[in-house]
């Protein structure tokens, strides 16, 4: 494969087939963690860590995994992963583990791993494998970066603890609870549905 | 007793909605309802599996902590939800082939539903019993059923899309009704402190 292919595997997950807002996968994360960029952020870049190690393992075992159980193998290998970056965050994030909460194990569940090995990985050679692993962990990373930062500053006047307004304007609490995050997110990705049409027409 | 059991219910079903005020089970509440029987048939499928996978994972963890293995808690958990979701199906299959036929086909799907993981954890984080744990996913179950089933029926009125903004049509507009239907749950909120 050529280079100019390795480029477009990178590149692909990042924005055209941007895992959450075009392809519509790993919602529930993307809506409980994004009250802050901060959070959003470290989830994302948890969940990038899962998915490259993941992608390369699954890639590497690609042709010894039964196809009838390939499923429960990936959860397991996903699930091993996932408790690694658990017990790491536990040790030297601890405020990062504390605010993510529950949404650390249930990274094993994050469609976007697991339809990335069933979809990519397990066709792909490992170098491949692993840069589409970064290429849709930096692109779920960029929506979580995205929605915290809607949600930050509308919610508190915020941006990653920075004061922005909050001093002038009082934060409109209802972004940091579920009605502003259902909301932010259909604005992003309309958004985003708003400038691909334009690009296209062009 | 009793009493403290309702509460849960209510609470789940009610207050800490899954779909609408937790963010659990978000994939399912925006694929899965577009129909209403399709979303009745999931809402079914995911509490019935909900509470199995209580019932399994509960016992569980107790020998986990007992050997100092708490930490292996994700691994196990997914897997023997992974197992029991496949036995399920096997089981309804071969002996209710009725029932297998209006749910069987969300089976494979619940797997990865993160509710159902979600709501064995909840239930070992909060330290609660055995039967307190059953009747907390079992509401979270009726919770995810109720939301599923509201939505469907908001959505089957939104068929039309011709006078929406044209980058509005589809998922966007699915999470605006969501938006809104979680601000109107929200009215429940401090009705169990």
């Amino acid at each position: 494969m050529g280079k100019q292919s390795r480029l477009r595997i990178l590149l692909n997950g990042l924005i055209k087939e941007n895992p959450v807002l075009v392809l519509v996968l790993g919602t529930c994360p993307t809506l409980a963690v994004t009250t802050s960029v901060e959070n959003g952020v470290g989830m994302g870049v948890s969940a990038m860590a899962v998915l490259v190690c993941s992608n390369i393992v699954i890639s590497l075992l690609r042709n010894v995994i039964p196809d009838k159980v390939r499923i429960p193998c990936y959860i397991v290998v996903i699930a091993g992963f996932v408790t690694i970056v658990q017990l790491l965050l536990q040790a030297y994030v601890p405020a990062l583990y504390a605010s993510l909460g529950l949404f650390i194990p249930l990274i094993v569940v994050n469609c976007i791993i697991l339809g990335r090995a069933e979809m990519f990985a397990n066709k792909n050679t490992i170098f491949d494998s692993a840069l589409d692993g970064i290429g849709m962990g930096l692109g779920f990373t960029f929506a979580l970066f995205l929605m915290g930062s809607m949600r930050e500053l509308l919610g508190n006047g915020t941006w990653l603890g920075i004061h922005v307004f909050d001093k002038f304007i009082p934060g409109m609490g209802i972004f940091n609870l579920a009605p502003g995050g259902f909301f932010s997110y259909a604005v992003i990705m309309a958004a985003v549905t708003y400038f691909a049409a334009k690009k296209g027409a062009k | 007793m009793l009493n403290s059991l309702i509460v849960i219910i209510i609470s789940m079903v009610l207050v800490s909605n899954y779909p609408l005020a937790q963010f659990l089970g978000i994939c399912p509440f925006l694929g899965v309802s577009k129909e209403l029987d399709s979303a009745k048939g999931m809402g079914i499928a995911v509490t019935f599996v909900m509470v199995l996978a209580t019932a399994a994972t509960w016992p569980i963890m107790q020998v986990l902590s007992k050997f100092n293995l708490a930490y292996l808690q994700t691994v196990v958990f997914i897997l023997v939800i992974a197992a029991l979701v496949q036995l399920v199906e096997m089981f309804m299959k071969k002996s209710m082939p009725a029932l297998y036929k209006s749910l069987g086909v969300f089976l494979p799907l619940i797997t990865t539903n993160c509710a159902v993981l979600g709501v064995c954890i909840k239930n070992i984080d909060n330290n609660y019993n055995y039967i307190e744990a059953l009747v907390n996913s079992f509401g979270a179950g009726l919770g995810f059923l109720l939301a599923m089933v509201i939505m469907a029926g908001v959505r089957s009125k939104l068929v039309d899309e011709s006078r929406m903004p044209v980058s509005f049509r589809g998922v966007p507009i699915t999470l605006v009704t969501a938006a809104i239907l979680a601000l109107s749950f929200m009215g429940f909120q401090g009705m169990v402190s």
